[in-house]
Parts: C-alpha cells; sequence; structure tokens
C-alpha cells in the first residue's frame, strides 16, 4: 500500500509543512505496513526533492513544468490526483496551508474520496486511521474516520512535528503530466510577499500585541521583542479593526489559526475568537494587567502586570541571554 | 448576472459547546445561531458584484427549518430570493456540497460565493469541492475581486503574501475577511425581507464519507504558572522559557 505525501514548496524551496507531511505519513505507513511516495510539484524542483528521504519518503514524484511555477488551483489539483491514481495511493496527506485546502477538496472530487480536513492527530487503531480535527473554534474535537477506499487528510502546519533529517536520500523521479489549456483556467499571475516579515502563520515563536496596548505607536516594544526571539508579530482582531495594523497579522476567528512553539500574548484579552487561533500553541505567555483576564486561563505562564514595563524587561533578558 | 452565494446557520461563536446525548453532535439547546460571520461577507461581495452587473441575487442554504432565520438576514441585508435545501440531518462537507451543487446548476449561477469557511465545523473545503463538481474555477480566501467582461481578478490571502489570481466566469468564490464590510440590515430590508419568498427544496441524499466517531471537549489546561506582577519577573520567565519549556 502506498500513501502519497503532498511536499508543499514556493520558489524551489521546501515549506516547513512538506517535512511533517512526509514524517507523518512515516508514521502512520510504519503502523500498516505501507510506503511513502512522496510528490512535488513546481518548475526547476527535482534537485531539492530527494532531501524527502530524511523524513522517510520512500520516493519522490517530481512534476516539473514552466506553467507550474506559479500556483494553479485547476492545474495542481489535476497533477496530484493523476500521480495519486498511477500510484494507487490510498492514503494522501497536504498540508491543511492556504494551498493545501486550496486543492484537497478538488482532488477528493476527482478521486471519489473522503477528506478529513485541518487533523491535529492521526492515530492508527486496528488497521484504520483515527483522525482529530478541532471544530467549533476549538471548543471541541470531532473523532473521524474516513469511510471511502481512498482517504485524504489535511493537517494543520505545525502541529506534526518533522524533526531531523536522519540524511537518507530518496529516489527521485521526474515525471510527465500532460496539461492542456482548461487545466490552467485558474492561474497565479504574481505573488505580492509582505515586505518580507515572518507570517504568523508560518512562524516558531509569535509576540502578539492587542487593544491593551492603545496606540499603533506601541507596537515597537512587540516589535524589538519579536526581532530579539526571531519571532513573526501577530494582533488581535481589536487591533485590526481599529487600523492599528493589517489583517495579515491577525490571529483567530477571521484571521489566522496558528500553533507555534511559544505565543507570547501582550495586552490580549483573550476573547473566545482569539482562543480560537492560538490554544494550539505548544507553549503559551500571557503579560497583563488584568488577573481575571481569559488568556490567563490557556497561559503556561502569565505576568500580571503593565505590558510597558514588563515588555522591554522581557527584551532585555533575552538579549543578555543571548549575549552569554 | 445571475448571482448565487450560499450561507450557513452557525452557533454563535461565544456559545458553550455541550455534546449531544449522542455523543456527536454539539447539544443545540440554549444555543444562538447565526450567519456565519465568513458568508456576510460573502453576501456583501454578491450583493455589490449585482449593482455593477444588475441581475438578481439568490441567498441558499441547506439545513432544517431554522436556517430560514439566517436566510432572511441575507435577504434583510438586500438579497432578492431565499432557497432552503432542506435536510434535516447533520453530514459531511461532501454531502453538503453535493446538494449545493445540483441547486447551483439547476439555477445556472455565473457566479457563486461562499465565505472562506463556516464557524461550526471549520471545514473550509466546501467551496472547492462545489466547483469541483460544477467543473467551474475557483478562487479562495479572496480579499480583493474585480470582473470585468467576465474576466475575474483577484487577491488572495497566502501565508507570507497575497496572490494575484486571474480566471473567467463562471466561477466560485469564497471570502476572506478585508474583501468589504458587511452592511447591517436597514429597517425597510428587515421589513422588505418579511415579504420575500424562501423557496424549499429538498435534495438528493448522499452518504457522508466522514464518520464522526465522537465529538468531545478539549482537555482542560492545568492553571499556569504566574511568574510575577511587574517587570524584574522577567529574568524568571525568561529562564523558564529557555530552561523548563526549552523554547527559547
Amino acid at each position: 500500500m502506498k500513501i502519497l505525501a503532498f511536499a508543499e514548496q514556493r520558489n524551489g524551496q521546501f515549506k516547513k509543512t512538506a517535512f511533517e507531511i512526509v514524517k507523518a505519513a512515516k508514521t502512520i505507513a510504519d503502523k500498516i505496513n505501507a510506503e511513502v511516495v512522496a510528490v512535488v510539484v513546481g518548475n526547476s524542483i527535482a534537485s531539492i526533492a530527494a532531501r524527502l528521504g530524511g523524513y522517510g519518503a520512500a520516493k519522490v514524484i517530481a512534476i516539473e513544468d514552466a506553467r507550474l511555477e506559479l500556483y494553479s488551483t485547476t492545474a495542481y489539483s489535476k497533477v496530484v490526483a493523476e500521480i495519486a491514481k498511477q500510484e494507487s495511493a490510498e492514503i494522501i496527506l497536504l498540508p491543511a496551508s492556504e494551498l493545501g485546502k486550496d486543492i484537497a477538496p478538488r482532488i477528493a472530487v476527482k478521486l471519489q474520496a473522503g477528506l478529513a480536513a485541518g487533523c491535529t492527530a492521526l492515530v492508527v487503531e486496528n488497521g484504520t486511521i483515527k483522525a482529530t480535527r478541532p471544530v467549533f473554534a476549538g471548543k471541541g474535537l470531532l473523532d473521524v474516520t474516513v469511510t471511502t477506499g481512498t482517504k485524504i487528510f489535511t493537517l494543520r502546519p505545525n502541529v506534526f512535528t518533522a524533526g531531523d533529517s536522519n540524511g537518507s536520500v530518496a529516489e527521485v523521479e521526474i515525471r510527465k503530466i500532460e496539461l492542456n489549456e482548461t487545466d490552467f483556467s485558474v492561474v497565479v499571475k504574481e505573488v505580492k510577499a509582505s515586505g518580507g516579515k515572518k507570517d504568523v502563520a508560518e512562524a516558531d515563536i509569535i509576540v502578539s500585541g492587542g487593544r491593551g496596548l492603545k496606540g499603533p505607536e506601541h507596537f515597537t516594544m512587540i516589535e524589538e521583542l519579536a526581532g530579539s526571539l526571531g519571532a513573526a508579530v501577530g494582533v488581535s482582531r481589536a487591533v485590526v479593526d481599529a487600523g492599528w495594523r493589517p489583517h495579515d497579522e491577525q490571529v483567530g476567528q477571521t484571521g489566522k489559526t496558528v500553533s507555534p512553539s511559544l505565543y507570547v500574548a501582550v495586552a490580549i484579552s483573550g476573547a473566545v475568537q482569539h482562543l480560537a487561533g492560538m490554544s494550539s500553541s505548544k507553549y503559551i505567555v500571557a503579560i497583563n494587567k488584568d488577573k481575571d483576564a481569559p488568556i490567563f486561563s490557556v497561559a503556561d505562564y502569565g505576568i500580571v502586570g503593565d505590558a510597558f514595563e514588563v515588555v522591554p524587561a522581557i527584551t532585555s533578558e533575552i538579549k543578555k541571554m543571548q549575549s552569554k | 448576472m445571475k448571482i448565487l452565494v450560499f450561507v450557513n446557520h452557525v452557533p454563535d461563536t461565544e456559545t458553550k459547546v455541550k455534546v449531544a446525548a449522542d455523543g456527536k453532535l454539539i447539544d443545540p439547546a440554549g444555543v444562538n445561531f447565526m450567519l456565519n460571520p465568513y458568508d456576510e461577507i460573502a453576501v456583501e461581495e454578491a450583493l455589490k458584484t449585482k449593482q455593477q452587473f444588475t441581475g438578481e441575487v439568490v441567498v441558499c442554504s441547506l439545513g432544517g427549518e431554522t436556517n430560514k432565520e439566517t436566510l432572511r438576514k441575507a435577504l434583510a441585508m438586500g438579497c432578492d430570493k431565499a432557497v432552503l435545501l432542506k435536510d434535516a440531518v447533520i453530514r459531511d462537507s461532501f454531502a453538503v456540497a453535493s446538494g449545493l451543487a445540483d441547486y447551483a446548476k439547476e439555477y445556472g449561477a455565473e457566479i457563486i460565493f461562499f465565505g472562506k469557511q463556516s464557524i461550526d465545523y471549520d471545514d473550509a473545503q466546501v467551496g472547492g469541492l462545489v466547483a469541483e463538481m460544477l467543473g467551474m474555477p475557483s478562487i479562495s480566501v479572496v480579499v480583493k475581486l474585480e470582473i470585468k467582461d467576465g474576466n475575474v481578478v483577484a487577491e488572495r490571502e497566502i501565508e507570507g503574501g497575497h496572490e494575484i489570481v486571474h480566471s473567467k466566469l463562471p466561477a466560485v468564490i469564497t471570502t476572506q475577511k478585508g474583501l468589504n464590510e458587511p452592511r447591517y440590515p436597514s429597517l425597510k430590508g428587515i421589513m422588505d425581507a418579511k415579504r420575500k419568498p424562501i423557496e424549499e427544496k429538498s435534495i438528493v441524499s448522499v452518504a457522508s464519507r466522514v464518520e464522526v466517531s465522537a465529538l468531545r471537549q478539549p482537555a482542560a489546561k492545568a492553571p499556569g504558572k504566574i511568574v510575577g506582577t511587574d517587570a524584574s519577573a522577567a529574568a524568571e520567565l525568561v529562564r523558564l522559557l529557555h530552561e523548563e519549556a526549552k523554547v527559547i
């Protein structure tokens, strides 16, 4: 049996999820006696493909086509579905990234497969994969099984750990899939990067500021703390609604769902909409004046105090630690 | 233009999740339901599209009798007509999408709007499923949309930036916050909505492909450690993050 692992790349670089997906596939494969075949779609990507061997891919299929340099919903989904068919893959894993969430339903329809989306856990019980997915803004967890012959799972980024590569190199096969004009009915023409800043959806550490900071000018100290940690800056909805910061930094419902190793919430009360987007973080630090703020109910460490004094002190302590 | 917008009737964000007796569904007792927030953006965009091209906006929802409240809200915002695809059973995304796709085809929609995800089951998959079932282009997580002479140029939000996406009508668009500011229904809108028709249709039942074995509440987190009450706690916090949590 084969498990197909979709390894997402952009600009010829693997996303962190690529390794997470391959590793998660390998973990399942070991329990059901299956083999992991990874698929990479893009242009000039064959050279990076072999690395996936270090995370458990027995083989990597690279689909190279100049027209696939930029993402196309229709073409990418066709390619992955075709490879799944050619490989007779019974299980397909994709990241629940903006690209993965975009192609997974199309692949599911093409393959007549059931799809469990945004999973945070996969376990094998009696040979069956049981998936867990957060629902109702993280206030519920749904345990599900997919009942079709071909099963698709999308996995929430940053939840499944890839660990380190074991150094193995996978066999890479460059394969051609016929694509015609109609396969490109949706195409990306241009990607606008958000000024090189780290995105909350991909960061390993996030420092977020809330309305308690009283104004956009006070985000300098958030940026400084984030800078000292190599972290992304996040914000609560109130901050975006007030026009202090852009929407692409918003964490929570109507913003982004994140699962970093460390989430520092500064002057954020912790409305349920915010908790929905960050409560699966591995460690949460809350800094808030109000000891009754709901954010403390999910925090591992808290400082009940004035952010304007506490945050600069933390930044200087981190710098002190780093200079040792 | 024939404009279709699909909306979902979802528990209010503030809802406390109580598991129903069957252990698989949410107990609806005491839960306030509302128009899914992302679908509000979809309705607004549908109405703006009508302003640009004339035509009609049909709002459609799949579910039980109570979904009519959400349809009324969309009618009050300005949709012309509502359709309720009646289905008392809660199904997976695939079964829902299949009911919606059948109706979209029957109606002959030229553009279909969805919210980017529904905040109950948070699948974010139904728009893509419907598009593929209809063989239509789709653009998800859209924060900017321009339609001209049947050509669609949209901006979609991705990790670390935005993609500029080109396509053609008919197409499926799923909407993200930032695309527009949904209007509040006017008093006149609310009065008019009472007179607008809600057509009821039955759907061809399709089996779910994802089976729920349990809905659980996440384990409550053990209370965290309050490290201190002022800046003097900073050093201890940094030590804990470095030595105990090992995350920095």
